[in-house]
């Protein structure tokens, strides 16, 4: 545990979070194979209550697989999945988020023509009186969304209008405010900060520290080594569906990350294959830079 | 603007104080958010189709004549109902107009060959209907397909199965009377009669037209079931992701349709006393119609259940208007051809005048 665990956020938590050190969501060798297609092979993975685990990896290297599985869309063809040190097989997302585990995806999950409201609810939705007339709490639901909303900084005029006019971070913090507010214990963040500015992207990997304190287990999902070292506990990188690299905070630095990330020998490789293919701009290059503050000044009429 | 207000005072947050807008959205005005509503462009269409008929043909102004309107418009609108739902919820169903055939000539069949209480045969024909939209909505998540193919599919089965099993049973093209059954009368009296207001007979599925309406408006905006519909309409995939259970929403979906069917089934069963296997041919496109004229998306997850009725009215006014005017009835297909690209060119301008920022 870090120092997390004892912050006043932590005790905020109503949940009963298992005790510090045991995982709540753990892989043990798992993977899985489509046909004969082995998109993860031998990934082992533990997700622990006020942690943040980051999963690193190029396109292609098995990330999305590795949360469909977490997250009930995909079942492992192979190795264990174990929540709270029990195995399981979840067959749809539902089962997932019944045991707490619930997942932002790259793609929001978000119906456009929803209202915010509606969305924040979707799947969820509060309701009120019996059976034959048992209906939506619209008033109380509004309230909440607003609320929760606001409590992550988010000030909409008007919960009313579709999620698709918002723009790419205010959905994507709808998204976490919405798993956050349904008592996730482990909330799965898919690439959150892939499609969003710098200034977005700094509130995104707020919240992530916020959902944190609050006692959460985090899976940060993310290609980008700057984003997961600010937040990260513990640090996986995956490559080719193998696991490259496990290690905790203090085993790993910056640096060390980013060359695991880009594969390391294949990184000096690709350098070398670069420059002998854009020989001309290696060449213009430091030229660019000596010349930045002319050209910026006077494009046009120093000829 | 006391929705947004109201809550924040309340609010436990410390990073909102008192109320903060985002102020980059400028509350829309009433009218434009009226417009925003999937039935207005309808709403327009039908005072106007109403004027035209109004000024054009004198009968047509006659309270005997509104009843008329709304027989027809009620006997279409009760299936469009549940088809427009289906429709917000992203599918088709192309076997819509024969099943409402199925149906009665289940009814029909079983009752005169068993010799038993109509209600027997009101009950399994229910059950008959529910399982044909059943096995849709099955086929339809089992294999993937899209759902034009798989009721064009239960379609051709359901009408060849209607003809056919028709033929074994009567020898002839239409069902035997059942009139003088035991339970005939009451179950008229359920599906078939009339009620009087003012003088003027209305027919007991206008009453029940409204109700349906009524009912699944709620459903739609009140429920949570109704939120799924939106959802797996507008997104399936996300809809699935946050927990809704996209299959049994669709294949409920479809088996509102097959109650739907069972109902109007009934309703000409009980009017006529006998069926002809052969109809229903081409109903389907008109219950689409009237839902897309009502302003449900042909892509799904955006209309309402208040559209298809309005929907439904302007195409009674349409079929019973061209004889109250006297003229060619042959027209009635090119004027409704007419009607429906009218009322999607109107419904595409009004959305993109309310959702434009």
């Amino acid at each position: 545990m870090t120092t997390n665990g004892s912050t006043p956020g932590a005790t905020l938590t109503k949940d009963t979070a298992p005790e510090d050190g045991k995982p709540i969501v753990e892989l043990r060798g798992a993977g899985k194979s489509y046909g004969n297609v082995r998109a993860l092979h031998g990934v082992s993975l533990a997700v622990s209550p006020s942690r943040v685990t980051c999963v690193l990896g190029d396109n292609g290297a098995g990330k999305s697989t590795l949360i469909k599985i977490i997250s009930g869309l995909h079942q492992h063809t192979e190795g264990e999945f174990l929540v709270d040190g029990e195995p399981v097989h979840f067959t749809t997302p539902r089962e997932a988020l019944d045991k707490g585990i619930a997942t932002v995806y790259q793609d929001l999950a978000t119906v456009p023509l929803m209202p915010v409201w509606r969305n924040f609810f979707l799947g969820s939705e509060m309701t009120k009186g019996p059976w034959p007339v048992r209906r939506l709490d619209i008033a109380r639901m509004k309230k909440t969304a607003d609320e929760e909303l606001r409590a992550m900084g988010i000030v909409l005029d008007d919960l009313d209008q579709p999620i698709g006019t918002l723009s790419g971070g205010q959905r994507q913090s709808v998204a976490i405010a919405r798993a956050v507010y349904f008592g996730a214990r482990v909330l799965i963040l898919d690439e959150p900060t892939a499609a969003l500015g710098v200034k977005q992207s700094g509130v995104v990997l707020k919240y992530i520290a916020a959902a944190r304190d609050r006692g959460l287990g985090v899976i940060f999902i993310t290609h980008n080594p700057h984003h997961a070292y600010m937040v990260g506990d513990h640090f996986s990188v995956l490559r080719l569906g193998t696991m490259e690299l496990s290690a905790s905070r203090d085993e790993v630095s910056l640096e060390e990350l980013t060359n695991h990330m880009a594969g390391g020998a294949e990184l000096a490789a690709l350098k070398h294959e670069l420059a002998q293919v854009r020989g001309v701009d290696v060449d213009e290059l430091p030229e660019e830079e000596d010349l930045t503050a002319p050209v910026a000044a006077a494009p046009e009429e120093t000829s | 603007m006391t929705q947004a207000t109201a809550p924040a005072t309340g609010s436990p947050s410390p990073a909102s104080p008192a109320v903060h807008k985002d102020g980059r959205t400028t509350e829309r005005s009433l009218g434009r958010r009226l417009l925003a509503r999937p039935e207005v462009g309808a709403l327009i269409a039908a005072v106007g189709v109403y004027v035209f008929f109004f000024t054009a043909a004198p009968s047509f102004r006659e309270a005997g004549s509104l009843a008329t309107v709304l027989y027809q418009a009620s006997v279409m609108g009760i299936m469009a109902i549940p088809v427009a739902l289906l429709m917000i919820g992203g599918e088709f169903d192309l076997s819509a107009g024969v099943a409402v055939t199925t149906s009665a000539l289940t009814a029909a069949i079983l009752s005169f060959q068993l010799t038993v209480n109509v209600w027997t045969g009101v009950i399994v024909a229910l059950i008959v209907s529910l399982a044909v939209g059943a096995f849709n909505g099955w086929l339809l998540i089992k294999t993937g397909l899209p759902s034009f193919l798989v009721t064009l599919g239960s379609f051709l089965i359901l009408q060849g199965s209607n003809l056919a099993v028709t033929k074994i049973f009567t020898g002839n093209v239409a069902s035997d009377s059942i009139s003088d059954m035991d339970g005939f009368d009451q179950a008229k009296s359920v599906f078939a009669s009339e009620f009087s207001i003012g003088g003027v007979n209305f027919k007991i599925t206008v009453f029940y037209w409204l109700l349906f309406a009524a009912v699944a408006t709620w459903l739609l905006l009140r429920t949570k079931f109704g939120n799924w519909i939106f959802a797996v309409g507008g997104n399936k995939d996300s809809a699935r992701a946050v927990g809704v259970p996209v299959y049994l929403t669709k294949i409920a979906l479809f088996m509102g349709v097959g109650a739907g069917a069972w109902f109007v089934g009934m309703h000409l069963l009980f009017s006529f006393n006998t069926v002809q296997s052969g109809e229903g041919v081409g109903n389907e496109f008109l219950y689409i119609i009237a839902a897309v004229i009502g302003g449900c998306l042909l892509t799904g997850g955006y209309g309402s259940a208040i559209g298809p009725v309005i929907g439904a009215f302007i195409f009674g006014m349409v079929s019973q208007g061209i004889v109250y005017a006297n003229w060619n009835p042959d027209w009635f297909k090119a004027f409704l051809g007419v009607m429906l690209l009218v009322a999607a060119l109107v419904n595409l301008w009004v959305r993109h005048q309310a959702t434009r920022r």
